[in-house]
């Protein structure tokens, strides 16, 4: 399984971004094969609006099972539910913290938007 | 001719400025309401609603048995209105513009056009004023396109007020553009002059020949004073700061009602107006004959496209 982490570096050691559709980067990690790769989430940071849908969209076509952030926006949400990515919204640790708890199932799956949206 | 009233901050008195200047003017007059988040000057000028329509804009469908997800349609929206996913596009249609590009650059056709209802056009007689009002449906972001369908109603040769939203962004320049004269509204207060200065800014952008009313006028401010001479600011009117407006206001009544005198400065308001108007108007054919004639001149000397500048 795939999972994303919100992170403000990276590392397994970084902070989570609190942010999900302004995250710096996203942690990929494959628990298969305990490996992660950093995806870079910069070119996106300026956009005026619209950032959470393009961010579903890389975590999208990363291939991503779940993700694990601080905050989740109502198109955000509803664009990686329709993706079938789950979300965990929430989190504030580490990213290796963040993957421990949600693989000791002790995180809450997001099924409505925890901050209202940021259009217009 | 086409009046807009205007202000950087809300509460100002637009709705009383324009509420009873459609109540003093000789000619027939047609008062749009764009405020179209909370339209209110039917409170003052309640119509006998002789029309009510619906408004709608049109957004993409997708064909799920044609898409190949390609994500064609998702990069072309400047508004991330689609969003291309894994599992082919999912559309936003809250963000959409309705610019229609995405059905044009989708290779396969999976794109077409349905419409989406946005608001209520309604309108009616209150007395001799024809009232026009948009409303926006609730949890709509996007009033532009309905403000722009309240803008088409009434005559055009009748003077047409506009009731604008506040502020300064989409909505206010919808409501302001291909208006005459705009009446900025505004308050002595720091608050008031602040927003002004941003409405200022607006309306010269947009190149609105402008003037200021100062409403709930009173002593201790005189920062606003000062701004509007160091701008070369015409400050058309000034409404007192009166219990007896505030009073009237707050059961539904009229500026007016309860300050009668005010029809005198709101007549003298908008004589400043429609002069300012006409002025403006002669000076623009001016330039363009001006304009003309250089063509001409120098179309004599040397070849230019047979074009004039107007």
């Amino acid at each position: 399984m795939k999972i994303v982490v919100t992170s403000l570096g990276s590392t397994l050691d970084s902070p989570m971004d609190p942010r999900f559709g302004r995250a710096a980067k996203f942690v990929l990690f494959d628990d298969e094969s305990q490996s992660f790769e950093v995806i870079e989430n910069t070119q996106y940071l300026n956009a005026a609006q619209g950032a959470g849908l393009q961010a579903a969209e890389i975590v999208s076509r990363a291939g991503a099972d779940c993700v694990l952030t601080g905050h989740c926006g109502p198109k955000a949400l509803k664009a990686l539910t329709a993706a079938g990515i789950r979300v965990y919204s929430g989190v504030d640790a580490t990213v290796k913290e963040a993957i421990k708890r949600f693989q000791d199932g002790r995180l809450v799956e997001a099924k409505s938007a925890d901050f209202p949206s940021h259009s217009f | 001719m086409k009046i807009a009233i205007a202000s950087g901050k809300g509460g100002t008195g637009k709705t009383t400025l324009a509420v009873n200047l459609a109540m003093i003017v000789p000619e027939e007059v047609v008062l749009l309401d764009c405020d179209v988040e909370e339209p209110n000057c039917h409170v003052f000028l309640p119509p006998q609603l002789d029309l009510s329509r619906p408004v709608s804009v049109l957004v993409p469908v997708v064909d799920r048995d044609r898409c190949v997800a390609c994500g064609a349609c998702s990069r072309f929206c400047e508004f991330h209105a689609i969003a291309d996913l894994d599992t082919g596009p999912l559309l936003f249609a809250e963000l959409c513009h309705s610019c229609g590009g995405c059905v044009r650059v989708c290779p396969t056709g999976a794109l077409s056009e349905t419409t989406r209802e946005i608001g209520t056009i309604e309108e009616g007689w209150a007395g001799r004023v024809r009232v026009v009002q948009g409303r926006l449906r609730i949890t709509e972001a996007a009033s532009s396109p309905l403000i722009r369908a309240v803008k088409k109603r009434g005559p055009a040769e009748w003077l047409t007020l506009i009731d604008c939203p506040p502020g300064t962004s989409c909505p206010v320049i919808t409501a302001l553009q291909g208006a005459d004269f705009a009446i900025l509204v505004t308050e002595p207060t720091p608050f008031g002059l602040h927003d002004l200065r941003l409405a200022v800014e607006t309306v010269r952008t947009l190149g609105i020949p402008f003037g200021v009313v100062i409403n709930r006028a009173r002593s201790g401010y005189p920062r606003i004073y000062d701004y509007c001479e160091t701008e070369r600011i015409p400050i058309l009117l000034e409404i007192p700061d009166s219990r007896e407006v505030a009073e009237a206001y707050s059961k539904g009544r009229s500026a007016l009602e309860a300050l009668p005198l005010l029809r005198d400065g709101l007549k003298q308001l908008y004589q400043r107006v429609r002069v300012r108007v006409r002025v403006n108007q002669e000076r623009k054919q001016a330039i363009c004959i001006a304009s003309r004639a250089s063509d001409q001149a120098a179309r004599s000397t040397r070849r230019l496209p047979n074009q004039s500048r107007c």
